[in-house]
């Protein structure tokens, strides 16, 4: 096992890739406790295939990805924030539209420039080798950035997401702090997005929550376990997916899907019931 | 000068005017009901008071040193909270945050304030309780908690009874009673639920999407249109 690891990690890519995917499953975990909870889940969704695009054309401009993706994904976020909040178009439907759009403009971009090979699939369902050394400067910044935010803004992000109009009531720009989470998580996004594939990263910011609330009663303990259960499941899956040689962003969904199956049994089980049982079993035998 | 006042204001939802010619004042200690149907213009004028909506025509005036957030608001509970993973003390801790500004951490004098309502409400038992699997009766005594630990002077209660039980109605009504008296806060009810408003509230404010009625609750009972309304229930 521990000589598995240390082979594994004697790859400077891998190192990177670990590095660089710990950090954005750490901030999508945190960032995806709100957004499920305001169900706005569909919006990360959204996002990734607005990032889809934006890579396509990076690629075909010959620019640095992230610094084409960073500023679209943020505009698209903000967007997507206004139309779900304005509700002319019903919020689930212009995700779509907007989601669908960048998805086929990402594709005819490509299929003009290099035509449709290895990249549109790299693109989708993430390359483990896509870190550069400037990329991984760039996301270990941009993510103590987003952590920082989070942390200074917790209570905040807690009262807009459990009740928007009494935050506002009371004084507090919940709009302000809605476009801060979006602002965060298009940025998220974007940085784990290559790694991961624009079809699966949203699965990062929804998994770790859904998983934990099967569980954890708190906002509090939804938001640490949701980080732990993040870390622990990106950390597994990038192993498995070097012991198997299996793609890095469906493996560590898939060992998203075990811990939500395992949290979810869990959840189910009435610990009140049992707790009682074995006090009962005890007193029996006495 | 009036805690509140409303001078021919008019709001608007959504592009369209809710209700209008809104001319009343509110002194501090009073204990004010809005009463009327259902789209009679009542969560509308709540969200004016609150200054979440400008008035569309007229004013509404703050006087006795209220700022426009200091007064402790009691929301209709939405359908996100009704799985919303938050202990009680988590609820009623967030209602410090108004006072909190820019700074980003709750401070010992919050927390103080926050004790203080939870004793005074009785959720001491809740506390780490998960919002989610208490009875409505027990959600709204925490939300009630959260709203007077951001109340200065007033509190505004939104329907605060929809989908309780008569008993639990009662106990609610004493809570918000005993807030009048004896803690000297303002208070600003919406209901439709007229027989209680009038067992309990001193003032009565009766909204048609316009006033119908504003002035002492005894006053309202020999009113034309409290002697409709009221009269009208107890034929039932």
């Amino acid at each position: 096992m521990i000589n598995t690891l240390l082979e594994m990690f004697s790859y400077t890519f891998l190192v990177r890739a670990a590095v660089v995917g710990l950090l954005v499953a750490l901030c999508a975990a945190l960032l995806g406790v709100s957004l499920v909870l305001k169900r706005y889940s569909m919006i990360g969704d959204g996002l990734s295939h607005v990032g889809f695009g934006s890579l396509a054309v990076a690629t075909a401009m010959n620019a640095a990805p992230l610094t084409v993706s960073i500023p679209v994904v943020v505009a698209a976020a903000f967007l997507l924030l206004r139309i779900s909040e304005n509700g002319k178009i019903k919020g689930d439907a212009a995700v779509a539209l907007i989601s669908t759009s960048s998805l086929a403009i990402g594709v005819v971009v490509i299929s003009l420039t290099t035509g449709m090979n290895t990249d549109v699939c790299n693109y989708l369902f993430g390359s483990i080798l896509a870190m550069s050394k400037d990329d991984v400067t760039l996301s270990i910044l941009l993510a103590v950035v987003v952590l920082a935010l989070f942390v200074l803004f917790y209570n905040k992000i807690f009262a807009v997401t459990f009740d928007e109009t009494f935050a506002q009531a009371t004084g507090v720009p919940a709009g302000v702090y809605n476009m801060l989470i979006a602002f965060l998580t298009a940025i998220t996004i974007a940085l784990g997005m290559r790694m991961m594939g624009a079809l699966l990263i949203s699965s990062l910011i929804i998994f770790p929550a859904l998983t934990s609330m099967r569980v954890c009663k708190t906002f509090r303990s939804v938001t640490i376990s949701a980080a732990a259960v993040s870390l622990i499941c990106f950390f597994i899956g990038l192993v498995i997916s070097y012991l198997y040689a299996t793609p890095t962003g469906a493996s560590v969904v898939l060992v998203n899907i075990a811990a939500f199956l395992l949290f979810w049994g869990a959840g189910k089980i009435p610990w009140s019931v049992v707790q009682s049982r074995i006090i009962w079993g005890r007193s029996n035998h006495s | 000068m009036a805690l509140i006042s409303c001078q021919e204001a008019s709001f608007a939802y959504e592009g369209h005017t809710a209700v209008s010619n809104l001319d009343f004042t509110v002194e501090s200690g009073d204990y004010l009901c809005i009463v009327g149907e259902n789209g009679s213009g009542k969560s509308t004028l709540i969200k004016g008071l609150l200054r979440l909506i400008a008035p569309q025509s007229g004013k509404v005036l703050m006087g006795d040193g209220l700022k426009p957030h200091e007064i402790g608001y009691l929301p209709q509970q939405t359908a996100a909270q009704k799985d919303f993973p938050a202990s009680a003390y988590e609820v009623i801790l967030s209602g410090r945050l108004g006072a909190r500004g820019l700074r980003p951490f709750y401070s010992r004098a919050d927390k103080v304030i926050v004790e203080e309502n939870i004793r005074r409400l009785d959720v001491g038992m809740l506390r780490n309780k998960c919002y989610r699997e208490l009875s409505g009766g027990q959600q709204q005594r925490v939300l009630l908690a959260r709203a007077l630990s951001a109340a200065k002077k007033a509190l505004l209660l939104d329907e605060p009874f929809a989908g309780l039980d008569p008993v639990i109605t009662r106990e609610l009504y004493r809570l918000i009673e005993m807030i009048n008296r004896e803690m000297g806060l303002t208070i600003i009810m919406v209901s439709h639920d007229v027989k209680s408003a009038v067992q309990y509230a001193g003032h009565i404010l009766h909204l048609q999407n316009t006033q119908v009625f504003f002035g002492k609750t005894e006053e309202y009972l020999k009113s034309a249109v409290g002697e409709r309304y009221w009269g009208g229930k107890r034929n039932d």
